[in-house]
């Protein structure tokens, strides 16, 4: 049992390395009412005494890590500081474009909350690039959930008025579906990568307020056609701010961190996602 | 395989409100523009129910329509896909309904 908040010993496996400090005690709102209708008949089932009940729920499947992101937004709300959950395929570049971002905008002070299924590596290298940075090992876990975001976020103990990411597990599919309380979504696509990707992920895509389109620097090397895959992922989601990127070489950071900038800390009483699609 | 999660939230979601009770019966609403495949999620949920209250109970799961609008001409189209086209070729489509995720009733057999 998860002292924080109550979860059970089934949450799925997550690891942190951290002391819960008391006046950093992560609040979960936990409070629901389960209220199901009953509108139905309780016909005995024949030679029992057992009654037959059908207990409507109408309930989201992803409510129970809907109401964590909120709170893990509130949470952040309370400390005017920002979050941003950070997606793309394994080997996108995601971290460089963290460390990238540490080295050209120190004065941003990114805070990183790193998601893999195994190892320190990427918060390692993002400490040695001058940022405060937490790991989430998720295990077998192929995303980060709320849940775990929220320990991250107690052990990062950000200071008022911070920039946090969360740089999610490497996939293109599952981190799509999951709220972590941030303010707004970017997807990371090097151009080592197919150029149809937008096409054949559409629901990344379009869960996404921006697109770093990475290693740029490479493109004399590979046949990447930047229009199209602009033009596929405008097409999933015509709101996406598109940036050009070379982490190694510097090309495009400082719009990003224009853009990392300018996204509002949500006022203190409003908890609702900046720019994202609701779920259902 | 985000199905595995899902399931494991829905067991427990399932287990804090029948407690003592057999659960016979499990109906889930799945859009088809929702990113889970219904049979991911049977075969999580095998997995994840043994040993609980949960265990052996049939699983329903209705799969409902998706319904788009296009960007670029405004025609309200039928999807079955979250990659569709309308039929002027554009696929900048606006999700209308169809990405549900949703446990819909659970039959529970209790003893009178």
């Amino acid at each position: 049992m998860c002292v924080t908040c109550g979860c059970s010993v089934s949450e799925p496996e997550h690891t942190h390395s951290h002391a819960h400090g008391q006046d950093q005690a992560h609040s979960h709102d936990h409070s629901h009412s389960h209220d199901h209708s009953h509108g139905h008949s309780h016909p005995l089932v024949r030679g029992t005494s057992a009654r037959v009940e059908t207990l409507r729920f109408e309930r989201s499947l992803l409510a129970k890590n809907q109401r964590l992101a909120d709170a893990n937004r509130a949470w952040l709300a309370a400390r005017q500081s920002v979050a941003f959950n950070m997606m793309g395929s394994p080997g996108a570049g995601k971290t460089a474009v963290l460390e990238g971002l540490a080295r050209h905008a120190p004065d941003l002070s990114l805070l990183v909350v790193e998601g893999d299924q195994a190892t320190e590596r990427d918060a390692e290298r993002i400490r040695q690039a001058g940022c405060r940075a937490i790991q989430i090992n998720t295990g077998t876990g192929c995303h980060l959930e709320a849940h775990a975001v929220a320990h991250g976020l107690e052990a990062l103990a950000p200071e008022p008025g911070s920039r946090i990411v969360f740089e999610n597990v490497g996939n293109l599919v599952c981190p799509a579906l999951f709220d972590l309380g941030e303010s707004a979504r970017i997807v990371v696509l090097s151009v080592t990568e197919g150029d149809d990707k937008p096409l054949k992920y559409p629901h990344m895509f379009r869960s996404c307020q921006a697109l770093i389109l990475n290693k740029i620097d490479l493109l004399p090397y590979v046949n990447f056609d930047v229009s199209r895959a602009l033009a596929y992922a405008k097409e999933q989601n015509p709101e996406l701010v598109p940036f050009q990127v070379s982490a190694t070489r510097g090309d495009g950071l400082a719009e990003l961190c224009s853009w990392l900038r300018s996204v509002p800390p949500l006022g203190a009483r409003e908890s609702e996602p900046a720019a994202r699609g609701a779920h259902p | 395989m985000h199905e595995m999660s899902l399931t494991q939230d829905l067991v427990s979601l399932i287990a804090e409100n029948c407690a003592g009770r057999r659960v016979t019966r499990v109906v889930l609403e799945v859009g088809k523009l929702s990113a889970v495949v219904p049979d991911a999620f049977r075969f999580c949920f095998d997995l994840c129910t043994e040993g609980t209250l949960v265990e052996g109970a049939a699983l329903e799961i209705l799969e409902l329509p998706g319904r788009a609008r296009c960007r670029d001409c405004e025609a309200e189209i039928a999807l079955d896909s979250p990659f569709g086209r309308c039929a002027c070729g554009s696929g900048a489509l606006q999700f209308l309904c169809g990405e549900e995720l949703r446990l819909k009733e659970v039959e529970v057999m209790s003893c009178a």
